[in-house]
């Protein structure tokens, strides 16, 4: 409840979680995924689960880029950097996440040359400006990220700038929520759809999990009214016996989408036949590759890619708490070996990570730590 | 790394193709708008952006919102970082 006098209307949340309350059958335990990270980490960091009924659960889903990337693409990006003419560039969400031989920061320590950029132009440029070098950029992220690396990667060819490469690793979300769909460990009554990723792939693309798998989907915003709203959306839904998509987040989701992002991203990638994602296994076309017209910028086709499939730490739970299977709190690590100041998984290294959203809201909450409720 | 920073487009760059200036909680800085190719935002407009690049026009009204709910989820300091790390120093 801390968070509650934050909010713009508390008498809104009120009477949202009145209806909340009204619309849920006592007789039925609910299960609904909030399949992007940014949900998550709204949902701890105002502690929305305390204003539902303990019958409705709400499953973390895969939508957070760095967690799910496996460990060995990781290693695979910074081999390419060992070269001392590399310059390995990447967010800040993936500096502190760690490969076998340590974190991108880690191996900055042990002299590699490693540079945060803020948005992949920033790469571009800095390949502009170090001609002797060569800028690799390693690119994570979902729909919402992949159509910047496109215009990037566009903009390196029409300037015909050959010291820059991009290691792509962008993953596509409606493939993610197929194999949780099919996982027979799963069972998901419903999904928050999500916000920004939906600015560009719209929300046509959902609407298979309403018709083939009579499951609702409501695109959501990130605020407490949002994620509140679209709850009470799910339940009309589900009261009524319906399964539709619809989007709470009309002031920002366009129902088509971007055409121009997707052109963007389809004009420079292809999808892979296949990608591994942690904690999933293999999803069948799930990720893009640059296509050959871009070969030249491809550092995969640039470098030697050992390839290299790295098991996680065994005692990691990281796979059961990506799929929702496990609760963070659940793994044997949490809170004990792996924490936000020494992640064992990628989950503890995201802000949009389930482990740390968990850990800096639910665990610091419970009196575990003294700073309750600070701002991280 | 999902949530977008909203900012007000200053002025475009006829310059550089794509390019304009904008203005986040006071700061300014040069972003992409190639993805706004479509619908090209003017001067006053509001954008949402993420990582370097405006994503979507949006109301003055609902960019008020979202800077609500980035401070509200306490990514506002974040955001300013991001916003004042693009371009490597520009403006």
């Amino acid at each position: 409840m801390k968070f509650v006098d934050e909010f713009r209307e508390p008498g809104v949340i009120a009477k949202a979680t009145e209806e909340i309350s009204r619309l849920a059958d006592p007789a039925r335990h609910y299960r609904f995924m909030e399949v992007c990270g940014g949900h998550t980490h709204a949902i701890y960091r105002f502690g929305l689960k305390d204003l539902l009924p303990s019958n409705i659960e709400l499953v973390h889903g895969p939508g957070c880029p760095v967690c799910v990337l496996p460990m060995g693409r990781i290693d695979d990006g910074l081999s390419m950097a060992q070269d001392p003419q590399v310059i390995f560039t990447a967010f800040g969400d993936m500096m502190r996440v760690p490969g076998t031989q340590g974190s991108p920061l880690e191996h900055q320590a042990r002299g590699m040359d490693v540079r945060i950029v803020y948005s992949p132009t920033d790469a571009l440029k800095l390949a502009q400006k170090n001609p002797g070098k060569h800028v690799m950029f390693f690119a994570i992220g979902f729909e919402t990220t992949a159509p910047s690396t496109a215009l990037t990667l566009m903009r390196a060819k029409e300037l015909g700038i050959s010291n820059f490469s991009v290691f792509s690793n962008h993953v596509t979300i409606i493939p993610a929520i197929r194999a949780i769909l099919d996982s027979p460990d799963m069972r998901i009554d419903a999904f928050i759809g999500p916000g920004h990723v939906s600015t560009v792939i719209g929300c046509r693309p959902y609407e298979w999990i309403a018709r083939n798998e009579g499951k609702p989907i409501v695109v959501s915003g990130f605020e407490p009214v949002d994620v509140l709203q679209s709850i009470i959306m799910i339940l009309q839904q589900l009261k009524a016996g319906e399964a539709k998509v619809e989007n709470q987040y009309k002031r920002v989701v366009p129902w088509e989408g971007s055409r121009a992002a997707l052109r963007a991203m389809s004009d420079v990638f292809e999808l892979r036949p296949y990608f591994e994602w942690r904690g999933m296994g293999f999803i069948s076309q799930s990720a893009l590759r640059l296509r050959s017209a871009y070969a030249q910028w491809d550092a995969e086709q640039r470098f030697q890619v050992p390839g290299v499939r790295v098991t996680d730490p065994k005692a990691a739970q990281c796979g059961e708490v990506l799929k929702g299977v496990l609760k963070p709190a659940q793994c044997k690590l949490f809170a004990k070996e792996c924490t936000p100041e020494h992640p064992i998984g990628a989950l503890m290294v995201s802000s949009e990570g389930s482990c740390a959203a968990y850990y800096n809201y639910e665990y610091r909450k419970a009196g575990a730590l003294t700073s309750i409720g600070a701002p991280v | 790394m999902c949530l977008a920073i909203p900012a007000k487009i200053v002025a475009l760059l006829p310059e550089e193709q794509n390019r304009a200036l904008v203005e986040v909680a006071g700061v300014r800085r040069h972003v992409d708008t190639g993805l706004l190719v479509d619908d090209p935002p003017r001067a006053g407009d509001w954008v949402l952006i993420h990582v370097g690049f405006a994503m979507s026009k949006i109301s003055e009204e609902d960019a008020r919102d979202q800077i609500r709910t980035l401070t509200m989820l306490g990514e506002a300091e974040a955001a300013m970082q991001e916003v004042e790390g693009y371009g490597l120093g520009e403006t």
